[in-house]
């Protein structure tokens, strides 16, 4: 009989809608991170270096990048004879079926890919923070505790804890209480939506909220668990976190990454990150070129400046463009003579020559002010841009642009072109 | 596909690599930032569809082996086929090391006749290019050729390390020199030839029992008027890293756009294994002009007219010019390197000089890698 002490369950499916343009086509695992990397592979790589080859990763969310992007898992030597990596999409039962309602549920309905693997315990990941941890460790805390349940979390300042759920622990980390987003902290202990279940303790709960509608971990299982005198422990973890859910945080995260000695080291060798790499080639800089405090992935062609950004693999940009502050994804193409300032540009965007990127006075978005913010300039992928247009601060575009949806040549700060049909 | 691979990678090549060949053989040579010099051999087969591919290894093959320990890169993992890779073994009627190339064909020779494919492609493994070989051997099949030898124009001047023939209208080769010191052609063996796998069975077998071992001297040289050998011209970009100025041009030649876009522009590209390596980061004080930066890389520093391969460190006011700096290397600050080629995983002491003052010089240090 198949073994698995402990199985990963990977949430890949939500839409990320807070990232707005950049998750219009792709689900925010799959999103492009720090040059190289795609969300995904950061609780990937912690789960196959603190010994975990079975990973199930469940997708619903315009899947096919992040399919094409796992395979079988090769890249993460997930590519196993027993366990490894199965994507599990949401599929037709013969009574009924449905898509998954939430992260429980998702978990709930494919029970039978658990049970094939006979484990002891079942850790649930979700495909949106950037960190890197050893889920060892935090299996020990579990097992030391006698624990039903072990919630990883992470000491945040008191005064941005109402942004999270809050644990409230006694002196031995065991949860007594949980709130979400509470107006007045009690605690500084915010979840990071990573769980230690053991076996029984899951099914169990699973099983009984099965005909909960929208069944969620934080919102159903855990008060379930709690109020059936289930153990929860809460496991403090003090290394890097980062949620990447709104734009802001999602640039300023990969702006950490171009520090000194960034607090987030890719450059370790211990505890790698491994990712699909199929650009391999060198990067050119050229003689007209300035490149400085910034992070260039394979096969880029620089000939223009390049200040304080992340740029992707296979990006081109052009003689006489200046990027700054800005994270640019890869097979993305910047036209000569183009200025761009604090932006966020997607993959396989074509940018015209002369276009001027985020300038003049911050707007609030007219489309969603709530998601377009910071300043920052966010380009859609497959965009294209005309030559010579001059682009605003919270902004944000997708689908082929042309010189008519410029009115005299400028996008205002705050101002919106969304796609037209799929051309 | 109807042909099997055989790529001859074995020769340490009389020293003409210098102290870069104490290291390895040359197929195993780093080339163009982010490759070694066998991938071409291996994609340029891979994308010809040839799925049985054997690697011919004898001189210093470490690092080639732990290059070829997976062939999923070259996508050689398949059920039919696959990548073989033979070294000398004694076995109860041999306990010869590979004495030439044919006697390397010879000792693994129960593998071509095992096979049934009707053609074996062999190529070298020093050889930077991108060739489909269906059209060579389109070729072959159309001329009713016994060998067919690719060929192409010399760049260099001096053709006393290749072999130098001459063909007639039909493409016919009429004469053919191994390694001559003066030659009255510029045309050159790239050392890939196609042949009929029962034809090379046959002139392998008759070799040995020859005593002979050589695949060009004792082969197509001596053949030459009794088969029907043809050359096939390329003049798309070839060449042949087995020197040290040669390897030191080829590597600078990526510097060019054209060359760039032939190899990783056009399709099918080149392959190799994957190193997991962050992307390159440029830190304040970094300037970099004209170079190529191959991923793990972290510049300080001033680098110029170079190629940097995987996971180089520079330090703070480091200058590099006209230099090509293998993997893993670290260069301590204001380090000055000019005209070098800096072998793999050196540690450049801080405040160190090397210039190559008429030609390359090559920095082979090994000092302790101070903590980073």
């Amino acid at each position: 009989m198949i073994k698995k002490e402990m199985i990963a369950m990977l949430l890949a499916g939500g839409q990320g809608s807070r990232l707005g343009v950049l998750t219009e086509k792709v689900a925010k695992p799959a999103v492009a991170f720090g040059g190289k990397y795609r969300i995904i592979d950061f609780p990937l790589s912690n789960c196959i270096n603190s010994g975990i080859d079975t990973v199930g990763v469940l997708t619903q969310y315009q899947p096919l990048r992040l399919n094409t992007h796992i395979g079988i898992g090769i890249p993460w030597d997930l590519d196993k004879n027993v366990g490894g990596v199965t994507v599990l999409p949401p599929y037709e039962k013969s009574t009924n079926s449905e898509w998954y309602t939430g992260t429980a549920n998702a978990i709930y309905q494919n029970m039978a890919y658990m049970e094939t693997f006979n484990p002891d315990y079942v850790l649930i990941l979700s495909g949106d923070h950037i960190y890197k941890m050893d889920y060892e460790v935090m299996l020990d805390y579990h097992k030391a505790n006698n624990a039903d349940v072990t919630i990883a979390c992470m000491p945040v300042p008191i005064e941005e804890a109402s942004r999270f759920g809050i644990m409230i622990t006694d002196g031995t980390g065991r949860i007594t209480e949980f709130e979400e987003k509470p107006e007045h902290p009690r605690s500084n202990l915010a979840s990071m939506g990573i769980y230690i279940f053991s076996w029984k303790a899951l099914k169990e709960s699973l099983t009984a909220l099965k005909d909960q509608p929208s069944c969620d971990f934080g919102k159903h299982i855990l008060p379930y668990c709690r109020d059936n005198g289930k153990r929860l422990f809460a496991y403090e973890f003090n290394g890097y976190w980062k949620d990447v859910g709104t734009l802001g945080s999602y640039w300023e995260a990969n702006m950490e990454l171009i520090d000194i000695i960034p607090e987030f080291n890719l450059y370790e060798e211990f505890w790698k990150i491994y990712t699909k790499g199929d650009i391999i080639r060198p990067q050119y800089i050229s003689n007209e070129a300035i490149v400085d405090r910034s992070i260039i992935g394979e096969g880029a062609e620089i000939y223009g400046e390049v200040h304080n950004s992340v740029i992707g693999a296979d990006v081109v940009i052009e003689k006489g463009v200046v990027v700054r502050d800005s994270i640019i994804m890869r097979h993305s193409c910047i036209g000569s003579g183009t200025q761009i300032n604090k932006a966020i540009i997607a993959e396989n965007v074509t940018i015209g020559k002369n276009v001027v990127m985020g300038v003049g006075e911050e707007a609030p978005n007219v489309l969603k002010p709530n998601i377009y913010g910071f300043g920052l300039v966010t380009i859609g992928e497959n965009a294209v841009i005309p030559d010579g247009v001059t682009i605003g601060k919270n902004v944000c575009i997708s689908g082929r642009t042309t010189p008519e949806d410029y009115p005299g040549g400028v996008l205002q700060s705050g101002g919106a072109i969304v796609e037209k049909d799929g051309e | 596909m109807r042909a099997l691979g055989i790529i001859l990678a074995g020769g340490n090549n009389s020293n003409k690599m210098r102290e870069l060949s104490n290291k390895r053989a040359v197929a195993a040579m780093p080339v163009a930032g982010s490759y070694r010099s066998i991938d071409f051999a291996l994609s340029s087969m891979a994308n010809s569809h040839i799925q049985k591919v054997a690697v011919l290894t004898q001189y210093n093959a470490r690092s080639l082996n732990e290059h070829l320990s997976s062939s999923k890169w070259w996508d050689f993992g398949r059920k039919h086929g696959g990548l073989f890779v033979f070294s000398p073994t004694v076995t109860a009627d041999n306990s010869w090391w590979y004495r030439g190339t044919a006697d390397a064909i010879y000792q693994n020779l129960s593998w071509l006749k095992n096979s049934h494919e009707p053609y074996v492609v062999i190529a070298s493994g020093d050889g930077i290019y991108k060739l489909d070989f269906n059209k060579v051997l389109e070729y072959h099949i159309a001329k009713r050729a016994d060998v067919t030898v690719v060929c192409t124009n010399s760049r260099e001047e001096d053709t006393s390390r290749f072999g130098v023939l001459k063909m007639n209208e039909d493409c016919r080769i009429e004469e053919f020199e191994e390694k001559p010191m003066i030659s009255n052609s510029n045309v050159i063996s790239t050392g890939i030839y196609v042949i009929r796998r029962r034809q090379l069975i046959e002139m392998i077998e008759r070799c040995a029992q020859e005593d002979r071992h050589d695949f060009v001297k004792d082969i197509l040289i001596r053949y030459k008027n009794l088969k029907r050998i043809y050359g096939y011209k390329i003049d798309t970009y070839w060449s042949n890293i087995a020197t040290v100025e040669s390897y030191y041009r080829t590597n600078m030649d990526f510097l060019k756009p054209e060359v760039r876009n032939y190899f990783f522009g056009e399709y099918p590209g080149i392959y190799s294994k994957i190193d997991d390596l962050p992307p390159a980061k440029y830190n304040p004080g970094s300037c970099v002009k004209n170079s190529l930066v191959a991923s793990g890389c972290i510049i300080n520093g001033q680098v110029e007219n170079s190629v940097l391969f995987k996971k180089v460190y520079v330090g703070n006011n480091c200058v590099i010019k006209n230099s090509i700096i293998l993997n893993d290397v670290y260069l301590g600050d204001n380090t000055h390197i000019e005209n070098c080629i800096v072998e793999s995983r050196d540690t450049i002491r801080a405040n160190s000089y090397h210039c190559g003052e008429d030609g390359i010089k090559i920095v082979v240090e090994k000092n302790e890698r101070y903590a980073i």
